[in-house]
């Protein structure tokens, strides 16, 4: 590993020392967070998988159905009936917190109350197959709107994840061991300026002594 | 905490999204394949609509469309299967976020 390019004083020492030291907490945090965002994330994923197998198989029921009374009634007067909806479904959106991610939560609310009052036709010139197929629909859209915010927070945590695993790893793999190595190089630098200094000290207090009384300590 | 009432619309083949005009839902009959990414942008662009369910012969349409919208909140562009069947793309969309998050997909597989 690489070690910064920095220069080797004591300055420099103490606020590596003091960068690692957060570098260490951070990615002590950020692996926290990265655990029990996954947790999270696998629950809705598999609450999601199955909500979606349930949602594509009614939601192919309601399509027969429809293609039963596409049989039976012309599609004019299908399509007729369709045409002038009574209903209207609003969602009001609010957000949760989870770990820092957003995810949005649905709320709905329909115009008409009761759900035997949604058929936007008379029953007289309809087959019963039109009321079928409006009827398993409308059971379906309470599913179909938690499919939809289920989703939603699954795509929105899977890109949280992905950018906490990449600090992670890049903090535990890149910045920690440089630090380290960098803390450990700049003080085997200052030990061994520190040696050479001494050894340069009594060096000169050997020549002087030998000067000054022709004396030699060894 | 923002409280805002918005709606939900559909986009796919007319014969496909027919039956949810009639429980509420706002539908955009797009037979023109040409004309979906066009489509998708005024709907998605207007701030109208929560949820935007859309069939997946559509959907794989306007993939590059799509990629703004991935990081909001609103609107979620969920993937549904039309009148031509299920082509699995709900379940690939789902595999691929475990694959982003974890590393692989360790549920479908």
């Amino acid at each position: 590993m690489a070690i910064m390019n920095v220069n080797p004083t004591r300055m420099q020492l103490s606020k590596l020392k003091k960068q690692l030291k957060t570098a260490v907490r951070g990615h002590k945090m950020l692996k926290d967070k990265r655990d029990e965002l996954m947790r999270q994330f696998l629950d809705l994923v598999r609450e999601n998988k199955e909500l979606r197998e349930k949602v594509e198989a009614q939601l192919k029921n309601c399509n027969d159905h429809f293609v039963n009374a596409g049989a039976v009634m012309s599609k004019q007067s299908l399509d007729a009936s369709l045409m002038s909806p009574k209903q209207q479904v609003s969602i009001e959106t609010s957000s949760a917190n989870v770990m820092s991610v957003d995810i949005p939560v649905f709320s709905w609310d329909t115009r008409t109350s009761s759900d035997g009052d949604i058929f936007p036709y008379g029953y007289a010139f309809t087959s019963f197959e039109l009321d079928d197929a409006v009827m398993s629909l409308n059971d379906l859209l309470p599913d179909m709107i938690k499919l939809a915010q289920l989703e939603k927070s699954c795509e929105l945590m899977s890109a949280e994840i992905e950018k906490t695993r990449r600090r992670v790893n890049s903090l535990e793999h890149v910045m920690i061991p440089r630090y380290q190595e960098t803390i450990k190089y700049i003080s085997m630098k200052l030990e061994e300026n520190d040696r050479s200094s001494r050894t340069r000290l009594m060096k000169v207090k050997d020549m002087l002594l030998d000067k000054a009384h022709n004396y030699s300590s060894t | 905490m923002r409280f805002m009432a918005k709606h939900i619309a559909v986009i796919g083949d007319s014969e496909s999204i027919k039956g949810f005009s009639a429980i509420g839902l706002d539908i955009f009959p797009c037979d023109d394949t040409e004309k979906a990414p066009q489509l998708f942008h005024h709907i998605a662009e207007g701030d109208n609509y929560a949820v935007i369910f859309i069939t997946e012969e559509i959907y794989e349409l306007v993939e590059k469309e799509r990629r703004r919208y991935e990081e909001r909140l609103t609107p979620a562009i969920i993937p549904i299967p039309g009148v031509k069947g299920n082509s699995g793309i709900g379940t690939k969309r789902l595999s691929s976020f475990v694959e982003q998050a974890v590393g692989s997909d360790i549920i479908f597989q």
